[in-house]
């Protein structure tokens, strides 16, 4: 007790604070005991199980041809979808926060579906709809001779479901905080509609499209009951990572799937720093 | 108000184009696959839904789904809510981690998070032959679904609770303590009516994953009909059957789940934000 006293010697102000209110070391305990039991020992596992095959074995695994067809499925379509997302994020933020409508509250609310929509309700319901017998796969077959479900372009439609309402809510708070006065200030100097648009509130903008972006991205590599149902899963065309790790469990390779889950863990949490370090720099120009 | 337009106002081509495309991306992503559900389910009418719905693996698929969440919600309440308290009202070192690592399972596919039980609980896991010696069985069974729901749902209640006890500071909690209060009531007569609502906000959150997961259950439930086969996972078992108005017609109960936690959702955001509103 007096050893603690003395180690916070330079900030007996601060000390004081921390030992006014109770409970610190029960909840403390708490937090420890249900944070490792649940997410550290089981992550632990992840890491150190693949390793199991040996270096020139997990490169071996990884390697193989429907793995990378795999990875390159989930990864290229889950960026594909953040990034078509971001418009149509971005225009949803602004008819919920801008505009002047009837149905603003309804649409704000619906907003939210996907997050509350179970994923394999989400994943039957957009087969249904993009079937080529479907409400939208019907008149996409016929007039553009597209075809969606069963197809990669299904899996791209299910993870911008799913990714949507991650852009928007990130958006909507910073749009809403807009000060009228800097697009006033800018429109008094002279700008036109679409240059305060472009230089004003765009930049503004950017940095929570990129956190948006970023958010839909992670969500949606990982995604796995809106797509399989969507994606026809045919072998190194339409089948995506996560369910490779399904199909291995299901052989008893667990070192395998285990191998598969720790490179798409890792691949995500690289892109997701990238994405992390291009947001400082855009903070950090605009000041 | 005037004839006049305001300089802020955005030109007519440019309101319109925003409002069609998100009009239509409303319509196409987030309303007709809501009506999809519903008018699959009924397709053969309400009673065909209903008789559907009323089949014994259903029932038991249904009951299944309530234990796990009955079982997972609690835990999750308790663990976010003892991270909450240590985190906004004490300084220590280490706290960026603690959070980071509570906001962690919501960037691990579910798959991943169902994986890493089986690599640790499953036969061939750290501890399999350990639970096989003693007969207990932790994957494709009760327990395992209810360790990868309590993962994925995790940040829930920590989340919506965090940010707001952040807000409010120590003072009153200090208060409290300098007038000789010990912890639990200070918690449950200063803290927790000050959050009361964004906690049953979590909650509801937490529920309504809990009892709509899908990839992380689907790994580790072996898919055992009427014994470890929750309602998402009966979904697609009937649909793999060509049951499609079995399917849709359960998908639609877990989709009106769904909307009645948007509803609530909504109508807890309002009391939070007059209760946030009256206390300023």
């Amino acid at each position: 007790m007096s050893g603690a006293t003395l180690m916070a010697a330079p900030g007996p102000a601060r000390r004081a604070k921390v030992a006014a209110i109770p409970g610190f070391g029960l909840t403390f305990g708490i937090t420890l005991a249900w944070l490792g039991t649940i997410v550290v020992i089981p992550l632990a596992a992840l890491a150190l199980r693949p390793w199991e095959l040996g270096l020139f074995g997990l490169i071996d695994s990884l390697s193989d041809a429907r793995v990378l067809a795999s990875l390159r499925l989930s990864f290229g379509a889950a960026l594909l979808a953040a990034l078509v997302d971001l418009p149509l994020g971005l225009a949803l933020a602004w008819a919920v926060v801008r505009m002047n409508w009837p149905g603003r509250r309804l649409l704000d609310a619906l907003v939210d579906m996907p997050f509350a929509l179970p994923t394999a309700v989400a994943g039957i319901a957009l087969t249904a709809l993009f079937a080529p017998n479907g409400w939208v796969g019907a008149p996409l077959a016929q007039l553009f001779g597209w075809s969606v479900a069963f197809t990669p372009a299904g899996v791209a439609v299910a993870l911008m479901f799913v990714g949507l309402p991650f852009i928007v809510r990130t958006v909507e708070p910073v749009m809403r905080d807009l000060a009228k006065d800097a697009e006033e200030a800018a429109a008094t100097l002279g700008a036109t509609r679409s240059q305060t648009l472009r230089r004003v509130v765009l930049p503004a903008l950017a940095p929570a499209l990129l956190t948006g972006f970023g958010l839909a991205f992670a969500r949606a590599v990982g995604e796995y009951g809106s797509v399989i149902f969507i994606a026809g899963n045919m072998p190194m065309v339409s089948e995506i990572a996560p369910l490779l790790i399904v199909i291995r469990l299901e052989q008893f390779d667990f070192a395998g799937a285990a191998a598969v889950g720790l490179a798409m863990l890792s691949l995500s949490f690289g892109i997701l720093l990238l994405l992390n370090l291009a947001q400082r720099r855009l903070r950090r120009s605009r000041r | 108000m005037s004839q006049f337009r305001p300089a802020t106002a955005d030109p007519a081509w440019l309101r319109l184009s925003v409002a069609g495309v998100a009009l239509l991306t409303a319509l196409v992503l987030l309303v007709l696959p809501l009506a999809a559900v519903f008018t699959e389910a009924l397709r053969r009418g309400l009673p065909a839904a209903w008789a559907a719905i009323a089949e014994p693996d259903t029932l038991a698929a249904i009951r299944l789904t309530l234990l796990v969440a009955v079982l997972t919600v609690p835990v999750n309440l308790v663990g976010g809510l003892a991270a909450a308290w240590c985190i906004t009202k004490f300084d220590f070192p280490g706290k960026r981690v603690l959070v980071t690592l509570i906001e962690l399972p919501f960037s691990v596919s579910p798959v991943i998070s169902g994986l890493t039980f089986v690599l640790i609980f499953g036969a061939h896991g750290w501890l399999g032959e350990w639970l096989q010696a003693r007969d207990i069985q932790v994957i494709f069974a009760l327990p395992g679904l209810v360790l990868a729901t309590i993962f994925v749902t995790f940040p829930f209640v920590a989340r919506t609770v965090m940010p707001l006890m952040q807000e409010q500071g120590r003072e009153e909690e200090e208060a409290a303590a300098t007038l000789g209060a010990g912890g639990l009531s200070t918690f449950l007569r200063v803290t927790l009516p000050n959050v009361k609502w964004a906690l049953l906000a979590g909650v509801l959150l937490c529920n309504a994953r809990a009892m709509g997961e899908f990839g992380a259950v689907s790994v580790v439930s072996g898919h055992v009909r009427g014994e470890t086969n929750t309602m998402p996972l009966h979904v697609e078992i009937l649909y793999n059957e060509y049951q499609f108005s079995g399917a849709f017609a359960v998908a639609a109960l877990l989709a009106l789940l769904g909307l009645v936690t948007l509803g609530a959702k909504v109508v807890l955001e309002r009391l939070a934000g007059r209760q946030a509103g009256g206390a300023a």
